[in-house]
């Protein structure tokens, strides 16, 4: 059983991570595939900003590169790198599993078959709101978590069994996508598109989309985090201190789940971010999920918008899909991290 | 932790390049191959690109079934057979004397040549000379070798007269080939650029792809485009993704672009864009008369 750890938030660790994500924010904004003084990319941050205005001195295209194309890709990849990695750290936590990752639960599978469905019914619409693939990805996510959690509660109230539930879900939900995609194989490159992740360029809409479930599910996680570590005690002890592990779980895994699903239908399905930062986090600043989940948040944010920055400048001006970058420099990163701390958390 | 998707897709990427690695070997420097019949009457496409050629050089009749994207001419016989994932059987109950496609999987080629299938293989070319060699290679095997002459001369004028109805004047014009709401997009060296270089256009995705290792089919970024402020933007994606001239000057940042301004987005039918058939002509005339409806200097 491992040890709950200091509780205490450390001031250099907290300093250390903002730090670094706004430092990977500035570079990702001041630089580009479009060469624009990063003095004059400031100008057009602030003079993005509601309510302001100032003459930044650039052209109205650079201005347009800047304002509605480079700063909300920026925004975006802060928010789904912290949704992916506190969602992640969470499910670990709850499932006090060190491989819970956040498409846990056949969430993945349940939106890709979802995006799918959209793609190759051509669903009209178009746009914002009512652009019918990140809807119909929430809605798969949702369904698969919601069969998984049926199941999984059915056939016992394990959390063994519920993550197996949500491996059988996401190898059903698979296989009807595989043949979808095989009954319309002309959809294939725009479904594999969006399945390998992309922080999309579409200017806000995805930020405000994304934006009152990432204040809500961070706001319930955070919440929680505390209970998540009477928890990691065991479920026995935990209800002797008063602490109701399977609502709990519940709460927390609806949520995480939430979060997830939101952020897979705007981005698609971005790997091997919660699941390394939050390990990351617990291997350099200890166990406790009052620590790992606002950590994991923050370091995500900042994670994500590197790789993306990665992106969209190693090979400019062509890009790269940005879940291959988020595994291939995140997996040196976490092997390094796990060969110079050794700690033994689980 | 890499989601069973990343996997796939990246094995589905694999995939595809093996598959266009096979597409590129020509018929004959395959060996052990039996060589196709002259005029073979029951032929079995599973190119839309080559169905389309077939019908226009006259072999039409000849053809017994066509894979389910060869849907033209109207007339063609239009099955379920998969080009992409062939299924060997399927294939052999139309009791095929030519088969002809884009190449495949190695068991399926072994398999048809052990039931003795002729085929040829035919691959995206990379001009115009490429599509020539394939009609003429058409003719031969289908015996209809007057009607693949006649195709190509036809093709040849055609596109001489549409080339010699612009006259390239002041800066070159520059251009976004658009294939699909990702970015991407086309370079000059793939068959589709070859198209806009009857025009002496400038390709605005070419620094994508300097050396080739996307096979001419970069992802661009987003910022890269709208800064390259092209003279024009053609649609290849106007049926797949439903893209319009509208919905271009909707996304944000797009309205600052030029050709946005003014009205040089140029909406482009996507099937004949991705196919080398004789609709090609067609292709480059609409090219023809967005150039001279609107000329840029």
């Amino acid at each position: 059983m491992p040890p709950v750890r200091s509780a205490s938030l450390s001031r250099t660790w907290l300093a250390g991570l903002v730090l670094l994500t706004a430092v990977a924010a500035i570079v990702a904004l001041a630089y580009g595939p479009v060469d624009v003084p990063p003095g004059r990319v400031g100008l057009a941050v602030i003079d993005a900003l509601p309510g302001v205005s100032v003459n930044t001195g650039l052209s109205p295209l650079h201005e347009s590169v800047i304002e509605d194309v480079r700063l909300p890709r920026v925004v975006l990849g802060l928010m789904v790198g912290a949704m992916l990695s506190i969602s992640g750290a969470a499910y670990q936590g709850a499932f006090r599993n060190p491989l819970a990752d956040p498409f846990l639960l056949g969430i993945a599978a349940g939106a890709g078959l979802g995006a799918t469905l959209a793609i190759i019914s051509n669903w009209g619409g178009g746009g914002g709101y009512f652009d019918p693939v990140p809807l119909a990805a929430f809605a798969g996510g949702l369904l698969a978590m919601v069969v998984s959690l049926a199941i999984g509660n059915a056939t016992g109230r394990s959390t063994v069994t519920l993550i197996l539930s949500g491996v059988a879900v996401a190898s059903f939900f698979t296989a009807a996508q595989t043949y979808l995609l095989q009954r319309n194989i002309d959809v294939v490159q725009e479904v594999y598109t969006w399945l390998l992740g992309r922080i999309s360029t579409s200017g806000w809409t995805d930020v405000q989309l994304l934006l009152p479930y990432m204040v809500v599910c961070t706001a319930v996680l955070l919440r929680y985090s505390r209970a998540l570590d009477v928890l990691a005690v065991g479920d026995e002890e935990a209800r002797s201190l008063g602490v109701n592990p399977t609502r709990v779980r519940l709460i927390v895994v609806v949520t995480a789940s939430l979060a997830t699903a939101a952020t897979v239908s705007v981005a698609g399905l971005i790997g091997f971010v919660g699941i390394v930062v939050p390990h990351a986090v617990r291997q350099l600043m200890g166990a406790s999920n009052r620590v790992v989940l606002p950590m994991a948040a923050i370091g995500g944010a900042g994670f994500m918008v590197i790789a993306d920055f990665m992106a969209r400048t190693l090979i400019e001006p062509a890009e790269l899909p940005v879940g291959a970058v988020t595994a291939f420099i995140g997996a040196p990163f976490f092997a390094l991290i796990l060969r110079s701390t050794r700690r033994n958390l689980w | 932790m890499t989601s069973p998707h990343i996997r796939r897709a990246v094995l589905l990427v694999a995939f595809a390049l093996v598959v266009a690695a096979c597409g590129s070997d020509s018929p004959s420097d395959a060996p052990n191959q039996p060589t196709p019949a002259e005029g073979a009457q029951n032929i079995v496409s599973l190119s839309p690109s080559s169905t389309e050629l077939l019908f226009a050089i006259g072999a039409g009749d000849q053809v017994v079934a066509v894979d389910e994207f060869s849907y033209y001419p109207p007339e063609a016989p239009t099955t379920d057979l998969s080009g992409f994932t062939p299924n060997l059987e399927a294939i052999l109950a139309y009791e095929p004397d030519l088969l002809i496609w884009q190449g495949g999987p190695e068991d399926i080629s072994a398999g048809l040549t052990a039931a003795g299938v002729p085929m040829v293989v035919h691959a995206p070319p990379a001009d115009f000379e490429g599509i020539y060699a394939q009609i003429t290679e058409l003719g031969d095997v289908t015996g209809q070798i007057d009607g693949a002459a006649e195709l190509v001369a036809q093709m040849r004028s055609d596109l001489a007269e549409i080339e010699a109805s612009y006259t390239p004047a002041g800066d070159p014009v520059t251009y976004f080939h658009e294939a699909g709401t990702e970015y991407y997009s086309a370079t000059s060296s793939t068959f589709v650029g070859n198209i806009y270089g009857l025009f002496d256009m400038v390709n605005v995705a070419d620094p994508a792809d300097p050396d080739g290792s996307q096979f001419g089919y970069p992802l661009l970024n987003e910022e890269f485009i709208i800064d390259s402020n092209p003279d024009f933007i053609f649609l290849a994606d106007t049926i797949g993704y439903g893209q319009t001239a509208q919905t271009v000057a909707q996304r944000p940042g797009w309205d600052a672009m030029s050709a946005v301004q003014n009205g040089n987005v140029i909406e482009l039918n996507d099937d004949i864009v991705s196919r080398w058939g004789p609709r090609v002509v067609d292709f480059a005339r609409q090219v023809a008369d967005a150039l001279n409806r609107q000329p840029v200097g």
